[in-house]
């Protein structure tokens, strides 16, 4: 039978391996979370007109910037963990402990969703040291709802990327990449996707990051509740509950496909 | 390990791209509980394959295995609780300590908190690797001190089945010494059941009980060191089990006229 308390705590050990290669390589971590800090603040300055006017372009932009931020590097943590492994030569020995892979999964998650709350929260007060940004119309218990539910959203869609580096050590690594730039390119990250190409606007409606950015919007620059909202809260639920259950299915194929052809094993 | 029986073919990437061709083929072997059993093989003979097989790493596409009574393919979760594994390769993540790395493991087998450190500072300190070491990245640690690092990982589960894949390849005289010392020590202590690949014929006529010869996929020889050397030389004269490697693989063609491949 399923002890849920074990398997919690075995997944722990995801956490705390990750978390202790970020105290190991803490200078690379400080580097890239500055060049993170800066790259919002550039993407911010650019809704600022010369006369010091366009604070609510500012929001829009910031609000974009943190969200990608966080929900890339969920996407990216989970969907490059296979990945990691093969190049650090730990997969097999990862893969043949006695865990479900579940548990593996559900701490590769865990430990993605709290690094990048971290990482998002301190980006956030540097902005916020920068810029004056007014936040007093902003529903923030439906901000908070939107950013659970996309994150579902986006550990599923990761789950699914996760899958391509068992099947190919190489290209897939290199897919998931892409797989995230057209999330990024199609999902209205830093403009409204009803500026982009029709075919574009067309991807744009299976990115869980469209109603993400929408919802956050509505809720954090307009105040919006839950019921003005709802429709992109039930995407992003449905998505969640959709891309989960189908990312792990998927991940359990591919790791029987790559157990039966040998290619659990070291490369890259 | 109980009844072992395999009949594996693996796809493998040769040249050509996507030719199928057996990894491992026809193995039926069983090893006795607290056995240590070795395999010999030149490079790709299948050695590793077979040990990846056990280790629920590898499916087979025919055959079965069974350690401890538990089908490696149906049983996987099982099977993993009893067996532990060091491969050629100390894979660890090489920026994290040894005791970083050990806790990573100790955390996926469940093991309590405050006892694995006691345990892995025992093991370490039996395999002779400095306690100011434990908390170096790997990374700084020689092969030799990896390698123990990864036996003690493996030791710390206290596995069953130990599958050892070359375990001391790659490491200085002394080094390898402790380690088989320590391997011997399991066995006597803990009845642990072992598994091991090495092309070290000594290694192999020091630690194991029995030995099978492996050469492109399938088992050439299987009986005990002396017993391979007895049924080689034929006449009684004195052979080591290098010789015997070589006329059962054909490295050597021709030892006192005899080619012949002996098997039980």
């Amino acid at each position: 039978m399923l002890d849920i308390n074990r398997e919690f705590r075995r997944s722990f050990a995801l956490v705390e391996r990750n978390f202790n290669l970020i105290k190991r390589y803490l200078g690379w971590e400080i580097v890239f979370l500055i060049y993170t800090i800066v790259n919002t603040l550039t993407i911010a300055f650019i809704g600022l007109s010369p006369d010091g006017s366009g604070q609510d372009r500012v929001l829009y932009l910031v609000v974009g910037a943190l969200l990608w931020g966080f929900l890339s590097v969920l996407f990216h943590e989970v969907a490059e963990s296979v990945q990691w492994e093969r190049w650090e030569g730990t997969i097999e020995y990862s893969f043949m402990a006695p865990v479900r892979r579940l548990t593996y999964l559900g701490g590769v998650c865990l430990y993605a969703a709290t690094y990048g709350a971290i990482r998002t929260i301190i980006v956030m007060f540097a902005v916020a040291g920068i810029f004056d940004l007014d936040l007093g119309s902003a529903n923030l218990l439906t901000g908070l709802c939107v950013l659970l539910l996309s994150s579902l959203s986006f550990i599923g869609v990761g789950l699914v990327a996760a899958t391509l580096p068992l099947l190919s050590a190489e290209r897939g690594s290199q897919a998931a990449h892409i797989m995230e730039a057209a999330i990024l390119l199609v999902s209205g990250v830093y403009y409204d996707v009803s500026v982009l190409p029709s075919w574009m606007q067309k991807l744009s409606l299976i990115s869980p990051a469209t109603y993400t950015l929408r919802a956050a919007r509505a809720a954090l620059l307009d105040g919006a509740s839950f019921h003005e909202i709802k429709s992109e809260l039930l995407v992003l639920l449905a998505t969640g509950i959709m891309l989960i259950p189908l990312g792990l299915l998927v991940f359990n194929k591919a790791e029987l496909y790559a157990m039966r052809t040998g290619k659990l094993k070291r490369s890259g | 390990m109980n009844e072992g029986s395999i009949l594996s073919r693996v796809i493998n990437r040769l040249v050509p791209k996507y030719k199928i061709v057996p990894a491992v083929e026809g193995l039926t072997f069983h090893v006795e509980p607290g056995e240590i059993f070795g395999i010999l093989g030149p490079n790709g003979s299948g050695k590793s394959t077979l040990i990846r097989l056990i280790s629920t790493l590898l499916l087979p596409d025919e055959g079965s295995i069974t350690v401890f009574g538990h089908d490696v393919v149906k049983d996987r979760l099982e099977v993993r609780k009893l067996i532990n594994r060091v491969s050629v390769d100390a894979a660890f993540f090489k920026g994290l300590s040894a005791m970083e790395n050990l806790s990573y493991a100790a955390r996926l087998y469940g093991l309590d908190k405050d006892v694995w450190p006691g345990m892995a500072s025992d093991i370490l300190s039996r395999l002779g690797l400095e306690r100011e070491k434990l908390h170096e990245p790997l990374e700084d640690l020689s092969r030799g001190m990896q390698q123990k690092v990864a036996v003690a990982r493996a030791l710390l589960t206290d596995p069953l089945l130990l599958l050892l894949d070359e375990p001391t390849t790659g490491l200085d005289p002394v080094s390898k010494r402790e380690v088989q010392d320590f391997i011997l020590e399991e066995r006597e202590q803990r009845g642990t059941t072992v598994v091991l690949t090495t092309h070290d014929m000594y290694e192999a006529e020091r630690l194991c009980d029995r030995v099978a010869i492996i050469d492109h996929g399938r088992f050439v020889a299987l009986d005990t060191p002396e017993n391979l050397k007895l049924k080689v030389s034929g006449n009684g004269e004195n052979v080591t089990l290098e010789e015997v490697f070589f006329v059962l693989t054909g490295k050597e063609l021709k030892y006192n006229g005899k080619s012949e491949c002996v098997s039980e």
